[in-house]
Order: C-alpha cells, then structure tokens, then sequence
C-alpha cells in the first residue's frame, strides 16, 4: 500500500479506538488487531504524530499499582475521522466506478 | 529475555539519544509488556511480542528530527568551569570553521541529490519541449516549401517525443531511488549519534 495513504488510515484507526473511551496502548493494539495488525513500535510513532497535531492528550493514571498511560481523543481528532468519513465516501464511489469498468470488460469478451 | 533484560539493552541502544526520548519509549514499552503479562501472557511472549530492540532503535532515530540530535550532543551534561568556558572561547577559531564544515557536507549531500533529481527533470522537460518544436517546426517547413527538411524535422521531433515519454518513466524512478538514498544517508547520520556513545561507554 502507498505509504503516505498507509500513515493516514493507521492515524483514523488509533484515533477511532480511543473515540467512544479512552484506551492505553497494548488495549489499542488489541481492539485493532481484528482488523489492522499494528506493531508496538509503529503505535509509538502513531501516537506521538497524533500528540503533536493535537488530535489526542495523554493523561497517567495508576492501574494495579503501576502508571498507566491513557489516550483521550481531542475535537480536532473527533474532527479529523468526520473528514476521513466524507473522503471514503468519495473513495467508495470511485471504487464503484473503477471496478464497473472491470465487469463491461468481463462481458464483453464472454 | 525478561522484561528488565529487554528494557535494560533498549537503553543502551538509545544511549546517546535525548533524555526525554529515551524514558517515554522506556515507559511505552514497559507498559505494553505488564499488560500483556496481566492478560495471560508469559514474560518471555510479552517481549517478543515488542520486536527487536534494533527495530524500535531504528524507528526511533527516523523519528527524532536531525537537528534534536545535535542539540543533544553538544549540549553539556554539567556546569561548565571557568577554563572550560576560557577553552571554549580561545578554540573559537579552531571549532568554529569544523561545525560550519560539517553543517556544509550535511547541506552539500542535499543539493547533490536535489540537483540530481532537477538534472534529470530539466533533461526530460527539454526533451519534450525539443519534440514540441521540431514537430512545430515540421508544420513550418512543410508549408514554406521545403518539404523534405519538414519531414526530417517530423522524424526527429517524433524520436524525441518518443524518447521523453520513455525517460519520463526512467526519471520518475530515478527521483524515487534518489529519495530513499537520502532517507538511508539520514538515518547513517543519525546512527552516528548513536554509536559513538557506545564507544565512549
């Protein structure tokens, strides 16, 4: 896959698995795994791009005794999967035509 | 390897790195392994699970931005003394023109491969245009009369627009190699970085 197009689904992916809750890495790592499997040292860069656009804010909070640290998605990181959804959209559109085209083909040679 | 073994060699592997860089991934990596311990998973498992320590330092150096590298490296770990400050000084002229010449090589790599890169567009661009002209050209000839040098004009403009259409692709791979030789030249500078405090060590 193209590489910068791979760096911005996996950037929507993280900031999707901290939508609805906020999540520490090995559970984000977990929650995408059926559909993305994500190294632990790619995360690392996903998430220290995502600090630094100021699409997510970290906070440490004990757990069992230890510190743990937690991801809490930002507006503009809520903003930032609203353009990824409008975008698809497009994509999927453009899909639908590409793949048209492969079905007139399929047909016109039987 | 157990947890403290793999954070232990991950620290001598950012050695040289700055502080603040070197503790988060410490921290990250920590973390990750104790979750994945306190969901069943064995010691051994949860730092396999991380990838090598090679891998994470060589991510890490495409991270950190070259310029943070040499702050880091010159920027004293201690007060300086008095003849220090007095060394520092009277050495002006001596480390002075060094750190402009190795700022020069860095800077000069960059130019070579940017011009490289330049080189070959501007050769295609000129190329094309040229098939443009003598097509152009052609046309000229053929309506003035001189039908035998507008079709020679024909034949050459189209040779060379044949020749643009093929170099486009040579040059666009070109471009691409060029670029991902520089990323490799980054990341052996910023190796360096790294090594030498192993040396120290």
């Amino acid at each position: 896959m193209d590489v910068q197009l791979k760096r911005g689904l996996l950037d929507v992916c993280v900031l999707a698995a901290i939508k609805n809750e906020d999540s520490y890495g090995y559970r984000i790592i977990k929650d995408m795994k059926p559909y993305l499997e994500l190294s632990e040292s790619t995360l690392y860069t996903v998430l220290k791009r995502l600090e630094t656009a100021g699409m997510l804010t970290v906070r440490t909070a004990e757990h069992n005794g230890r510190l743990r640290k937690y991801y809490h998605i930002t507006d503009a990181g809520r903003q930032r999967i609203e353009v990824f959804k409008s975008e698809w959209k497009e994509i999927i559109s453009i899909y639908r035509f590409v793949t048209k085209e492969d079905e007139d083909d399929k047909t016109s040679i039987s | 390897m157990t947890k403290q073994a793999f954070l232990d060699e991950l620290r001598k592997g950012l050695a040289g790195l700055p502080q603040e860089d070197i503790e988060e991934r410490i921290t990250f990596y920590g973390e990750i392994i104790d979750d994945s311990i306190e969901e069943g998973l064995s010691e051994e498992e949860a730092v396999a699970r991380c990838g090598s320590v090679e891998e994470i330092v060589s991510q890490t150096l495409a991270d950190i931005p070259l310029t943070k590298l040499v702050k880091e490296k010159v920027k004293p770990n201690r007060a300086l003394k008095a003849w220090e400050i007095v060394l520092i000084i009277l050495g002006f002229p001596v480390w002075f023109p060094l750190l402009i010449a190795a700022v020069s090589v860095i800077f000069a790599f960059y130019i070579t491969f940017w011009s490289l890169i330049i080189t070959l567009w501007a050769a295609e661009l000129a190329i094309a245009v040229g098939a443009l002209a003598l097509i152009a050209a052609a046309a000229l000839f053929t309506v003035q009369g001189h039908a035998p040098t507008g079709l020679a004009a024909l034949g050459a403009g189209l040779l060379a627009a044949g020749l643009s259409v093929f170099l486009f692709f040579g040059c666009r791979a070109a471009t691409k190699g060029i670029l991902l030789l520089t990323k490799k030249v980054a990341l052996g500078v910023k190796s360096l970085f790294i090594k030498k405090e192993d040396r120290d060590a």
